[in-house]
């Protein structure tokens, strides 16, 4: 019984179905299809920018076996560099051009995400090389830099919330009938999805690609085949750190006042999501992501009170019934 | 006797506090197959891990075609011909059957004919080609391990107990196919199977305590009954 029920859950989709079952008891526990479409782009929009940050520090785990709580440090440098770059840039964010407007926006992303990626660099080499299998070590020292980056972020920016611009052609809503979407949700949801599906081609159709997978499977045996792994994870800890720092940029575009909590705040549901959706498995980020994503929108409108404790909730019904995630990397 | 492509002298090993090769002196002659026989613990995966890298030599060398891989990456070894089937197979089992074989082909590029030839050895490989590899049976997990380190031309391929936990069928098959692999490479083989040893190896060396205890041809051994229970009742059970 149990295995015709599991076997016909699978070929409906299986996990994936999880968040299409969570927006239908949203929608009848919310009643308004208006409030509920709303809710669902928040959520959908809010788990994109989640899975920038979380994707990375899946497949650094995954890969690398590195527990990396320094990882929240490149979504804040991304969100107060996006900051920066969009305030300098200020007549451009917030001119008539719908070009201009794009461009700076597109600076301030590529800003972050490149600064994401040269400290991703310097961070693997300087701190997280000396702690490789040695996982006490790994928290320490990189709680340690986390500490530093946040230090120096104040140093920088100071203490004070610091208002993000956000480009005139993302302010607005798009209204159909008496639903009302914000154009910004809209973009930040189309540019992860973006990211997802590079991401995606990258790991599945391309030799750099089958190497991570290979890897995060077992490493000894990529070296055995001839690979030099540590280069790939040079790799993998600059993309990972990269996407940080894009996630981070996206972050404060959507919360428009920032503060160097930033990071900390958004690393309880990067960790929720790594956990529930599976270590080294991007599409269990992805899935992972988005149930939180929804469930943080969902659960702030129908019981604010347990809006943080919902996504705890829901990684321990998650662990309950599959110990390793939704969808993890499959190993053996 | 044949040059030797491999030669350890004098190796000791440390696993953590433990020393488990204490001074391994082996030679393994070019071509065909080679056994390493012995118990379980006594030193045959740790010599066969301290070959390819993945275990360190705190003492002695490893020389391969009279270059000194001992310190050398295990990826630089593995660039030199050296091929490694672990105990556990090592197959990915996320990746399709042609993923697992991709990674060990040169440039990700298949040679057709070396590709036709493992297919005919193992016709599941062509079968599964493109199923995921966690999807196989024992059997066939091992042909894909087997198949992985000869899609390309070897030098010596080390295998690691290659008939641990398969039905006799499957190590009938493994016996043929390890012949014909055999003509174009060096096998050094662990096994405790001493029935598939015999009928494969060449030469035979046999391990105990983290000290090779014998060495010879495996025609002598099989032949002598005394020599067999001086060293297969000390070191292996004789399947």
């Amino acid at each position: 019984m149990m295995k015709t029920l599991s076997a016909t859950f699978e070929r409906f989709g299986g996990v994936m179905l999880l968040p299409v079952a969570l927006a239908l008891i949203a929608f009848l526990l919310i009643g308004r299809p208006s409030t509920w479409v709303t809710l669902t782009v928040a959520g959908l929009a809010m788990g994109m920018m989640i899975f920038l940050m979380a994707s990375g520090l899946s497949l650094i785990f995954g890969l690398m076996d590195v527990l990396n709580f320094g990882h929240s440090a490149f979504v804040s440098f991304g969100a107060f560099i996006a900051a920066s770059v969009l305030a300098f840039l200020g007549a451009w964010v917030s001119g008539g051009s719908a070009v201009l407007n794009i461009a700076a926006l597109m600076a301030a992303i590529a800003a972050a995400t490149a600064f994401g990626a040269l400290a991703g660099w310097a961070f693997e080499r300087v701190i997280v090389k000396p702690v490789y299998k040695d996982h006490l070590r790994q928290i320490l020292i990189t709680m340690g830099a986390l500490i530093v980056a946040d230090e120096i972020i104040l140093t920088l920016w100071g203490g004070a919330p610091i208002p993000v611009p956000r480009p005139a052609v993302l302010t607005g809503s798009i209204v159909v009938g008496d639903v009302s979407i914000e154009i910004y949700r809209i973009f930040a949801f189309l540019l992860g999805l973006c990211v997802y599906v590079a991401m995606h081609f990258a790991l599945n159709r391309t030799r750099i690609g089958l190497l991570v997978r290979a890897g995060v499977e077992n490493r000894e045996m990529v070296e055995a085949l001839g690979f030099r792994i540590d280069r790939l994870f040079i790799a993998v800890f600059m993309a990972g750190s990269a996407l940080a720092a894009m996630g981070g940029a996206m972050w404060a575009g959507y919360q428009s006042l920032i503060t160097t909590a930033i990071g900390a705040e958004m690393m309880i549901l990067v960790f929720i999501v790594v956990i529930i959706g599976g270590l080294g498995s991007i599409e269990g980020s992805l899935l992972g992501a988005i149930l939180v994503g929804l469930m943080a929108n969902y659960v702030a409108f129908l019981f604010p009170k347990m809006s943080l404790a919902s996504n705890m909730i829901l990684m321990m019904a998650i662990l309950l019934w599959r110990p390793f995630g939704l969808k993890p990397a499959v190993k053996g | 006797m044949r040059e030797a492509i491999l030669r350890l002298d004098d190796v000791h090993t440390d696993i953590a506090q433990y020393h488990v090769l204490h001074g391994v002196s082996l030679d393994v002659p070019e071509g065909g197959v080679h056994v390493l026989l012995g118990r379980n613990g006594a030193g045959k995966t740790t010599s066969l891990r301290t070959i390819m890298g993945l275990w360190r030599a705190r003492k002695g060398a490893i020389v391969l075609r009279h270059r000194d891989i001992t310190a050398l990456p295990t990826p630089d070894i593995a660039r030199l011909g050296v091929a490694f089937v672990p105990e556990n197979m090592g197959i990915f089992g996320g990746l399709t059957v042609e993923e697992n074989m991709r990674l060990a082909a040169e440039g990700g590029r298949f040679d057709d004919e070396r590709l036709q030839r493992i297919f005919a050895l193992f016709p599941a490989m062509e079968k599964f080609w493109q199923s995921q590899a966690h999807a196989l049976s024992g059997g066939q997990k091992q042909m894909l391990a087997i198949s992985r380190a000869i899609v390309e031309k070897r030098d010596l391929i080390l295998i690691d107990e290659p008939t641990k936990g398969l039905a006799p069928a499957i190590i009938r098959a493994m016996i043929d196919a390890f012949r014909e692999i055999a003509k174009e490479t060096t096998i050094l083989l662990v096994e405790q199977n001493f029935h598939f040893a015999r009928a494969l190896g060449e030469t035979v060396a046999v391990i105990d305590d983290g000290r090779i205890v014998h060495r010879g041809t495996m025609a002598a051994l099989a032949a002598d009954e005394a020599l067999q229970n001086q060293f297969l009742s000390l070191s292996m059970e004789a399947h």
